[in-house]
């Protein structure tokens, strides 16, 4: 209404200008829908275009004909600059968290400057499906492991003076929008043992965690139901959700400020070379050396191999494919080469839920013992939400579409029995993304292939990769860098856990 | 840095002298990164021993407070009270960190902290005073410059709080509503919070700001 209110007004200032550019410009008010643009020219001044266009023609020959000049750097071959140099030191497969993670502890540990040139390799540089940015951002330190508590801790450590390792001078400082909420976790009779086991994990570990009873939960948290609740968990330091998006471009923003550089592409191939070793049993063992990456570039047959030294296979929920590249899992079923990289993409649904009379400022990232979880999300009465699917009732993972149903089915009930308020809630949206999901024990994989002589693994966390990322960066940089773990020991995360079949499962999963 | 930000004024040729060079050479680079981290570093020793000289405490069982005296003096006595918790803290404008909550964290009878116009608290500070969640009973956060609304929220585990004061803190984005949540969250909690300017104008300025860099 206001815009055709304003046009009258425009058109008796417009009708003194002569040329249609000057008219459209006054007509594109910032703060209007956009408006038709009426072009107000009369005769005389169709002339003066035809005299400006000639000039621009002209112009234009010119340029042409400075540039065919051989002191001009205008070919007529098509330079491709996007390509990837030919040889590099190390090649890091995946632009996530985890991999622009490892690429700044890299450049950060390097001892002479420039000592380690190293490359990232992002395929989708819009990050439409990694699973980096449709993560919820929690961060916790409830875990069973020793291991999984020390590397939320060292993160969270990392994360508190974030500007002091990825301050770059003169630009903003990173703000990650910590809410420090902590996480409570639910737990009904048959697993309260089990919790009680973790919290002195926890807290031999160093998190700082508090057990709740029914009765004080009640009282902390009144929206509650306690029904079938023996024993909740609740974070107290250290724990709540983040921007991922923020902590990603502050680690891209730093690494490529320390010297390494991005490239769009997807690595299609390797080429590597085999040694052939014989056991103690006489069986003839192929480790295989990668001598050469081949990265294609994106809606193109164009491809360069990048010679490289070592590899870190960082692609999230299509590391197992990369592998499947390489042999890994493709060799007979009784041998360490049969047996795959068990990281495969599990699709996960997240949907946002407005509840005017929902929980408060305090509301901690709840998981109840059921798998459904949810948190705030902003000042306005808004909530994320989403449970785990069964193990065999798992989503198709070739699109990230969402499954509304889904919501409504098993998400809804829950949800509603145990805070009672849910039960009037809208939902406003939704998305998906993907759970690096190990299918093996649903915790991180860390370390080289026994097959691979140069290629490092950091994937498979599950669903907490990005919590673990700055921590496992370091770790990964320590191993490559020092040849072993330094600050945190997390042996327990190498490949010898698959090939010996022998699952360190982490039960506190969401 | 503000300099960068008030473009009306042209920094000092000093500053652009430098910035010139450390766009250009590593090594000018790495000297101006050592001269911050020295300052913070100093800072932090100062700070330890800043925050020792400025603080006012008051101890459990003693009405009077132990404060520097207008020129700077501290007396010794305090050392008479070497075992005896301290009730009442009084921290304001020091250079007091997440760090320095160490020292305090033995201190399980603490009812007063005040810390106005602290520069270096910032929300993994009020985070980590939990540890005086049972004794703790008036918070004094105004003016400090780093808090924002996600660290308010770590205050949810001080339950026995009577008194907060989150006056003027700048980071504090819709402080209206996050102090209406404020006191939901902490019902038995009296909340000050002064210095804010509620006026819808303000608001619809923000709207203006956000909706012109969004078109360019």
């Amino acid at each position: 209404m206001s815009a055709w209110r304003r046009l009258p007004g425009k058109a008796r200032s417009a009708a003194g200008l002569l040329t249609s550019t000057r008219v459209t410009e006054r007509l594109w008010d910032p703060r209007a829908p956009s408006t038709c643009s009426q072009s107000l020219s009369t005769s005389g001044s169709s002339r003066n275009d035809y005299l400006k266009d000639l000039q621009a023609q002209l112009a234009g020959m010119r340029k042409k004909a400075a540039d065919v000049l051989p002191s001009s750097s205008w070919t007529s071959l098509e330079i491709n600059t996007g390509l990837p140099p030919k040889r590099v030191d190390i090649v890091i497969v995946g632009g996530g968290v985890v991999g622009w993670s490892i690429a700044y502890w890299l450049k950060k540990k390097e001892k002479v400057r420039g000592g380690v040139q190293v490359i990232v390799v992002e395929r989708d540089p819009t990050y439409s499906q990694a699973s980096t940015v449709l993560s919820a951002g929690g961060i916790r330190q409830q875990f069973s492991l020793p291991e999984n508590i020390h590397l939320s801790l060292a993160s969270a450590d990392f994360m508190r003076n974030i500007n002091e390792h990825l301050g770059v001078l003169n630009e903003e400082p990173v703000d990650l929008q910590f809410n420090h909420s902590g996480y409570l976790f639910l737990a009904n009779e048959k697993v309260a043992h089990i919790m009680e086991e973790n919290y002195n994990t926890q807290r031999l570990a160093g998190a700082k965690v508090s057990l709740l009873s029914p009765t004080q939960l009640k009282e902390r948290f009144p929206w509650i139901d306690t029904d079938g609740v023996a024993l909740a968990s609740y974070g107290l330091e250290n724990e709540g959700w983040f921007d991922p998006w923020t902590l990603l471009n502050a680690f891209k923003r730093k690494a490529i400020s320390l010297g390494v550089t991005q490239f769009c592409g997807e690595v299609t191939g390797f080429k590597s070379i085999t040694n052939v070793l014989t056991t103690v049993d006489d069986e003839k063992v192929g480790i295989k050396r990668i001598k050469s990456v081949k990265v294609q570039m994106p809606n193109s047959l164009q491809y360069q191999p990048v010679d490289c030294a070592i590899v870190v296979n960082a692609a999230g929920a299509f590391s197992g494919k990369l592998a499947e590249m390489l042999g890994i899992g493709l060799g007979p079923k009784d041998s360490f080469s049969g047996i795959p990289v068990p990281v495969e993409p599990r699709k996960r649904y997240v949907y946002v839920v407005h509840c005017p009379d929902g929980p408060g400022l305090d509301t901690p990232f709840l998981i109840d013992y059921s798998g459904v979880y949810f948190r705030r999300e902003g000042l306005g009465g808004t909530y994320i939400t989403g449970v785990s699917p069964e193990e065999g009732e798992e989503p198709d993972t070739s699109d990230l579409e969402v499954d509304h149903q889904f919501f409504q089915d098993k998400v809804w009930p829950k949800l509603a029995s145990r805070v009672p308020a849910f039960e009037k809630l809208k939902v406003s949206s939704a998305w998906a993304g993907f759970y690096d999901y190990n299918t093996f024990d649903q915790n991180g994989i860390i370390g080289v292939h026994p097959l691979i002589n140069n290629m490092y693994f950091a994937t498979g966390f599950s669903g907490h990769g990005l919590q673990h990322s700055p921590a496992v960066g370091r770790a990964v940089a320590e191993l490559i860098l020092d040849g072993s773990f330094q600050t945190l020991d997390l042996n327990n995360f190498g490949f010898k856990r698959i090939l010996e079949q022998e699952p360190m499962l982490e039960r506190n999963i969401v | 840095r503000q300099w960068i930000s008030s473009s009306a004024s042209r920094p000092p040729l000093v500053s652009r002298l430098l910035l010139f060079l450390t766009q250009r050479f590593y090594d000018v680079e790495m000297l101006i990164s050592w001269k911050s981290n020295f300052k913070r570093s100093l800072g932090l020793v100062w700070s330890c021993c800043d925050v020792w000289v400025s603080s006012d405490f008051r101890f459990v069982g003693q009405s009077d407070w132990f404060r520097a005296n207008r020129r700077g003096k501290f007396s010794w006595d305090f050392l008479q009270f070497k075992n005896t918790p301290l009730e009442e803290v009084d921290m304001s404008h020091t250079l007091v960190n997440y760090t320095g909550l160490t020292n305090l964290a033995t201190q399980k009878q603490l009812r007063t902290l005040r810390l106005r116009g602290c520069p270096e608290i910032d929300d993994w500070f009020l985070a980590r005073l939990h540890i005086f969640q049972d004794s703790l009973e008036e918070l004094d956060i105004s003016e400090c410059p780093r808090i924002t609304t996600g660290g308010l929220v770590a205050l949810r585990n001080l339950k026995g709080l009577k008194l907060l004061n989150v006056s003027s803190l700048p980071r504090v984005s819709s402080p209206g509503l996050v102090i209406i949540l404020l006191e939901e969250m902490l019902p038995q909690c009296q909340i000050t919070a002064e210095g804010y300017n509620h006026s819808l104008r303000g608001a619809d300025e923000e709207d203006m700001e956000s909706r012109k860099s969004l078109n360019v």
